[in-house]
């Protein structure tokens, strides 16, 4: 192709777009494209299953029958929505074992909350609130993304993480209104989650590199922090309402802006958690791994059975 | 209370409660997404078949006692499940095996309580039949893959079942509850379930390529709550919270 014609393409390409128009996985894209959609799509999907690893470690725990109900859909949810979101990269022809490979070796991130640890029953209520609270609002953009398939995942992933953060809220709302134990637990929780879910929301615009690519082809509709300060703008009443208290001594709503001013976030606790140095980043790993690399004989002996079932199959026709 | 009805949905529902909080462990552990997925599923359906065998049980006892109260406030000895579904998560062979050895027992049990003069046991039945079907589907599948699959996995998964067998017997002991409940035409008379199951458990051990085991030496004791050693730190992690925290609401 010239390259003459190539800009052609990529011109009714971008215009498509413009129009809101859904590229789908046989339209001809840009490589360049092609390789932000997988990195994006796949560092989500990693971010899920990660994400299951946490809120797992509570489900032989839960205080309750139908809290341990409740904890084993999310979780299977998430997985869920794994396997969508790797099926969508999927459509861009790159596999699963590729994706797991670059997640095993750490060359794809994934969300660096899940590198922190989940210590008490009311951490559950906190990631349903905090963290899908926030992974909604990053989210219910994309389902407007230009890319197709992965547009068509997120609408279901968002209806999914809604109910999820209701129910983690929920989880606050019981604590909240329990005995002081449980408040303090409810408390704690907030503490511990409040920064590390503002800072999932990504570093501030001037430091986040891939906005205004992003931002063109709908991967992104609104920056880093405006979606951090519409998380804040929409989290503090909720705690308000339960009687917790924000961490945050500089939180104060500011008339003019209708918007709440709040403090410095610790972006270096954020790059030292991205850099692998977070709280249990080696553990997060090491479950992935150990995951893939236990239940390679599983795989093995599910591929060999499938061809021979096969090779009987024919041997039968023939 | 009828005493009797009590612990015999204590004998049925224990087993659930423990096979599911074993599978549970292994959420976001598994060998693939999709069995990851199937086996929180499992665990899902018979958490969901503890609840309403704990409530009623709740109801039958007329105390303030609750589902969770059942589930996590005994004492050791006081849990009825048989030996084989607290066995661990060594592999995944085990854990298909341990699934597979109770699923074709426990689709046959249900087929029959689902005829129990007891109304609600019977609804109950009959609404997990559906769910046990797809458990032992599930299991059954992947019996025939792991024993035919690769020589590790037939070798891993022949091993999981000589280790597990002994713990099959049980399955077909009755308890005093048993007898009383049989004799009201409320519950199953699980030694009439013995011949079927050894006879399909062979059938299908047969095809996925591996040998039944012969020997005759078979554990006893979980329907009398005398456990093995790993039953003690399953109910660690289940009773943990209301343990520490007690008579909270969660």
């Amino acid at each position: 192709m010239s390259e003459e014609q190539i800009r052609s393409l990529e011109r009714q390409f971008e215009e498509r777009i413009a129009r809101d128009e859904k590229i789908e996985p046989k339209d001809w894209m840009p490589e360049k494209y092609r390789k932000t959609h997988i990195r994006q799509m796949s560092q989500h999907a990693h971010s899920e299953i990660v994400g299951m690893l946490p809120e797992g470690n509570w489900i032989t725990r839960a205080p309750s029958l139908r809290r341990k109900v409740a904890l084993l859909a999310k979780v299977q949810d998430e997985a869920g929505h794994g396997l969508y979101l790797y099926s969508a990269c999927e459509t861009l022809g790159v596999s699963r074992e590729e994706l797991y490979d670059q997640l095993h070796t750490g060359k794809a991130k994934y969300s660096s909350i899940f590198n922190y640890p989940t210590v008490t029953w009311a951490d559950m209520g906190a990631i349903g609130w905090l963290v899908d609270g926030a992974a909604i609002i990053n989210q219910v953009p994309l389902c407007n993304t230009s890319y197709g398939p992965y547009a068509r995942a997120m609408i279901r992933v968002c209806k999914e993480e809604s109910f999820h953060q209701r129910q983690g809220y929920e989880i606050m709302i019981k604590l909240a209104n329990g005995t002081p134990e449980q408040k303090e637990m409810a408390q704690d929780a907030l503490n511990r989650w409040w920064w590390p879910s503002l800072m999932m929301l990504g570093p501030t615009d001037a430091e986040s590199i891939h906005t205004e690519q992003s931002m063109k082809w709908k991967l992104k509709r609104k920056s880093n922090d405006d979606l951090r300060q519409q998380f804040i703008d929409q989290t503090v009443p909720q705690a308000d309402l339960i009687g917790l208290t924000i961490p945050d001594p500089d939180l104060k709503w500011n008339e003019e802006r209708q918007s709440y001013d709040f403090g410095e976030i610790n972006w270096d606790e954020f790059w030292q958690v991205v850099k692998g140095h977070g709280p249990c980043n080696k553990e997060r790993m090491k479950a992935r791994v150990n995951a893939w690399e236990e239940g390679e004989w599983v795989r093995d002996a599910a591929m060999a059975y499938a061809e021979k079932k096969q090779e009987r199959k024919q041997k039968q026709v023939g | 209370m009828n005493q009797n009805l009590y612990n015999y949905i204590l004998g049925v529902a224990d087993n659930s409660l423990i096979l599911g909080q074993r599978l549970g462990s292994l959420t976001g552990h598994g060998p693939s997404l999709e069995t990851d997925i199937a086996c929180t599923n499992i665990s899902l359906d018979l958490f969901g078949q503890v609840r309403s065998y704990y409530q009623y049980a709740a109801k039958i006892a007329g105390d303030k006692r609750t589902e969770d109260d059942i589930a996590m406030l005994r004492k050791e000895r006081e849990y009825v499940n048989v030996l084989l579904v607290e066995q661990p998560n060594t592999d995944f062979a085990y854990t298909m095996a341990r699934q597979f050895l109770f699923d074709v027992y426990h689709h046959l049990f249900l087929t029959q309580l689902e005829k129990s003069k007891d109304l609600t046991l019977s609804a109950i039945a009959k609404k997990s039949i559906k769910e046990v079907s797809y458990h032992q589907r599930f299991s059954t599948d992947w019996i025939k893959r792991l024993g035919d699959g690769t020589e590790v996995s037939h070798q891993k998964t022949q091993e999981a079942i000589d280790s597990l067998w002994t713990y099959t017997d049980e399955l077909f002991h009755q308890t005093e509850a048993d007898k009383a409940m049989v004799a009201e035409g409320i519950g199953v008379d699980v030694t009439a379930l013995k011949e079927t199951y050894y006879k399909k458990v062979d059938e299908i051990l047969n095809e996925a390529t591996l040998q039944t085991p012969e020997s005759k030496w078979f554990q006893k004791g979980g329907k009398q709550g005398i456990h093995t050693e790993h039953l003690g730190y399953l109910l660690s992690d289940l009773q943990y919270m209301q343990r520490t925290y007690p008579n909270m609401e969660w």
